[in-house]
């Protein structure tokens, strides 16, 4: 909409110390216009290491993992651990808005700039601290990679075959939970110290995040002391009875997502399978005649699912995901094939509104297309404003040019291993 | 609760993708009003278990307590035009925001479109939340995140590579696309602040949630490789796992990411003679093995209780963390100690464990509060003391059903 006009969060300064717990907070903030400053370690920070990689070249300047979650985002370097290295983050940290780390709880205090330090120096700085458990408790010194958190959350409790380990998602999910929870987190506070002046410590905990990611699950075993578990390919807790619905139906090119739902947008599509089933000889005598109006999903027994379930898959056993796709928006159906990357990237939903967007990497000798926008905004612009940084890319820019270090000090301080 | 007081929200809006943007709001102290009709209440209310007890009713739902605590409800039957229309227009002309997740085009032809609320509310900041956006070829297409999920590529990534896609229970993605309304709404609120200007915000729930695949989706743009599921597998660590421990259907993850990490799992494991095989002496070789390595450590993870295991690795510098079920999360030392779960009474469910946000900001502690409102529970509190209906108005509007 207004991509030519400034960011939402134009004019804030973001120090970012996280690690890929914390990444994507302070890419959103990015996308927003905030000036996000990815402070890494000396020699780059260690996700650099991540893969995939740009030509599948491991590579610390190549990885698309970096790529995704730290576009919007200038980078310098800089060892905390170092006497010169900690004044010269105060004095950035004096100028800033927001500092985002994710140490173990603890570590910025004993090299005495956590939020204590911090806020005498800068009573208006907001300081989101991203760990997985949190600051204070006895878990929150516990060290945990996706795994870790995706199982005390119980995410992994529900996801999986009954009788095999529980599962993660295998593309890393927590990260991406953690990071844009803390950024509501962070304009939150942000939007309290506006009005009142007063900064504060936000404690986010990655497994507390993960609550959301299976909604309410565990409320079955609040109100009625039932526990919901891991059900393969099946869905379950939409009935009373206990019935389970398949929810992944094989096709001729992979798998559709439909699942035999109960109120109204569940009548209509019912409805309309059975049309679409009939139109091609495929709808039982059975199925035509069920009055749908009559059917009430939050009292249907696993036999009337099973009956219903087999001339179905029966029926979406001749079709591609492409005319499933098709139909379904035809028909106004409810139900989506199971996408793969390709899919979605040829997805013309997506062009028509113009989310992809082309970065340029000029020392790739490449224009690569990110997915862009999380929103659309009819004032103030979000969007991928540039690239990820290289290692150290913005030192001089930010040290000699706005903290106004000379180019001897800056030699030095380099020599040093200090940037 | 003091860091979002004096905002003021209305949501046109039902399910969670609209209501627990507002739930995140409410729980830091702003005013949202959930604005539903008895003619069509909250689909939570009406059929998504679970109800208390498994007695359906339209105040015994766990879902709907779960994402609209802290929240004013009133009825209001928008089909009743055009009276409902102005009335919906004098609550918006009260907002600061606007919360829809109608299908698109709806709030338009009900005569409630951004254009037309702007007339009352020049700098109204309105989110309009949607399965795939406002504009282009599919956007009048509606659904659930349940399903939505699965076209923006989650469970094809859950899962054995042989064997089919896994759910991720419940509407996954609407959750995601929660995170994101909020942080558009409180960056529109700022933005407003500065410039004075409001703000239309539509958010596809499909586009936010791939903003978590980010990397994925770079490597088909770039290399042409289709990620797929790969079970519990991780290219970076081996083990990367789930192992079942003492008990019924009791579980562990441990990840090694190191040869630091790996030798401390030696160590713990009391230096077992096949760890010091060839077969597992690198990251490769025991990715190349990672079958036998994850039955060698399934043997050893089987004696001991979940929770003695994690906490027995942690000791030793392994990353561990036991499976939780959806029972233990309530009893879970570390979400206790966050204060997660607030049990507050209602007059239907009983108690009732409300969600903390999972962000805590120290000097101004969020809710919840109070329990999620009964269906219609605040109209005359809202109609008449915040809204300033006359006595004589709102009878009136009782009576014909626009108030219903």
């Amino acid at each position: 909409m207004s991509s030519d006009s400034a960011g939402l969060l134009c004019g804030y300064r973001v120090l970012d110390l996280t690690d890929e717990l914390g990444f994507l907070c302070g890419k959103i903030l990015g996308d927003l216009g905030a000036d996000v400053v990815k402070i890494e370690r000396p020699g780059g920070d260690p996700a650099r290491h991540l893969g995939p990689f740009f030509n599948n070249t491991p590579d610390p300047e190549k990885s698309l993992y970096w790529f995704g979650f730290n576009n919007n985002k200038r980078g310098i370097t800089l060892n905390l651990q170092t006497a010169k290295g900690r004044e010269l983050f105060v004095r950035l940290a004096a100028e800033a808005d927001f500092v985002l780390e994710s140490f173990t709880p603890g570590f910025l205090d004993q090299l005495d700039l956590g939020y204590r330090a911090l806020g005498r120096l800068n009573p208006r700085l907001v300081v989101v601290s991203i760990t997985p458990f949190g600051q204070t408790g006895p878990y929150s010194r516990f060290q945990a990679s996706d795994i870790e958190i995706m199982a005390l959350s119980g995410c992994m409790s529900l996801t999986g075959d009954p009788g095999r380990p529980p599962l993660r998602v295998t593309f890393p999910q927590s990260c991406g939970w953690t990071g844009s929870y803390a950024a509501v987190g962070a304009l939150t506070a942000h939007y309290h110290r506006e009005k009142t002046g007063a900064g504060q410590q936000v404690d986010v905990s990655a497994q507390a995040c993960l609550l959301w990611a299976f909604s309410h699950a565990h409320t079955f075993w609040d109100l009625n002391r039932q526990l919901e578990k891991r059900a393969g390919s099946f869905m379950t807790g939409r009935s009373i009875t206990g019935a389970r619905m398949r929810v992944f139906w094989p096709c001729k090119d992979g798998y559709l997502n439909f699942i035999i739902y109960g109120g109204e947008a569940g009548r209509r599509t019912n409805q309309a399978l059975v049309e679409w089933m009939d139109s091609k000889g495929m709808a039982p005598e059975f199925l035509k005649q069920k009055d749908w109006r009559a059917f009430e999903i939050a009292k249907v027994t696993q036999e009337e699912i099973d009956r219903m379930e087999e001339p179905i898959a029966a029926f979406f056993a001749t079709l591609t995901k492409a005319e499933f796709f098709r139909e379904v928006i035809r028909r106004d159906m409810l139900g989506y094939p199971v996408a793969t990357v390709k899919e979605i990237v040829e997805d013309p939903q997506l062009h028509a509104r113009g989310f992809w967007q082309k970065v340029d990497h000029p020392e790739l000798q490449a224009a690569i297309e990110y997915p862009g926008a999380f929103a659309k905004f009819s004032a103030g612009a979000c969007r991928i404003w540039r690239r990820a940084p290289l290692i150290g890319e913005h030192n001089e820019e930010i040290y000699c040019g706005e903290l106004g270090l000379t180019e001897e000090e800056f030699a030095k301080l380099k020599a040093e291993g200090v940037i | 609760m003091e860091a979002l007081k004096g905002i003021k929200v209305v949501e046109f809006a039902a399910f969670a993708a609209g209501p627990v943007v507002g739930k995140h709001l409410a729980d830091h102290g702003a005013t949202v009003v959930h604005v539903e009709s008895k003619v069509r209440p909250d689909g939570f209310r009406t059929h998504y278990p679970p109800y208390k007890d498994n007695i359906h009713g339209l105040n015994r739902s766990g879902l709907f307590a779960l994402c609209n605590n802290d929240k004013l409800d009133i009825t209001l039957n928008l089909k009743k035009a055009p009276k409902a229309t102005e009335l919906a227009k004098r609550i918006v002309a009260w907002a600061d925001v606007v919360i829809e997740n109608f299908s698109p085009g709806t709030m338009a032809r009900l005569g409630l479109g951004y254009e037309e609320l702007k007339k009352v509310k020049p700098d109204l900041i309105m989110l309009s939340s949607s399965n795939l956006g406002q504009s282009g070829p599919h956007a009048h297409h509606a659904g659930f995140g349940s399903q939505l999920s699965s076209l923006a590529g989650f469970t094809h990534l859950t899962g054995y590579p042989d064997g089919p896609p896994q759910i991720l229970y419940g509407p996954y993605i609407d959750y995601i696309a929660v995170a994101y309304g909020a942080v558009a709404i409180l960056a529109a609120l700022d933005y407003r602040r500065r410039t004075g200007q409001g703000n239309y915000i539509d958010t596809a729930q499909y586009e936010t949630g791939l903003q978590y695949l980010a990397p994925i989706l770079l490597d088909y743009k770039v290399n042409g490789t289709v990620a797929t599921r790969n079970a519990n597998r991780d290219p970076h660590a081996a083990p990367h796992g789930a192992y079942p421990c003492a008990g019924d259907d009791s579980w562990c993850a441990i990840s090694v990411h190191s040869e630091k990490e790996w030798q401390a799992l030696c160590n713990a494991m009391g230096n077992p003679p096949w760890a010091a095989d060839a077969k597992f002496a690198s990251h490769r070789s025991r990715k190349g093995n990672e079958d036998e390595l994850d039955r060698k450590i399934a043997e050893w993870t089987s004696r001991f209780g979940a929770r003695e295991l994690m906490e027995r690795l942690q000791a030793a510098g392994v990353k561990a963390a036991m499976v939780n079920t959806m029972k233990d999360l309530y009893s879970d030392p570390q979400l206790a100690a966050r204060g997660q779960w607030v049990e507050l009474e209602h007059p239907e469910i009983g108690k009732m464990h409300y969600q903390r946000p999972p962000f805590l900001l120290a000097k101004t502690p969020p809710g919840p509060a109070r329990r999620d409102p009964l269906l219609g529970e605040h109209n005359e509190h809202f109609y008449r003391q915040l809204l300033g209906l006359s006595a004589d108005e709102y009878d009136a509007l009782v009576a014909e059903g626009v108030i219903d």
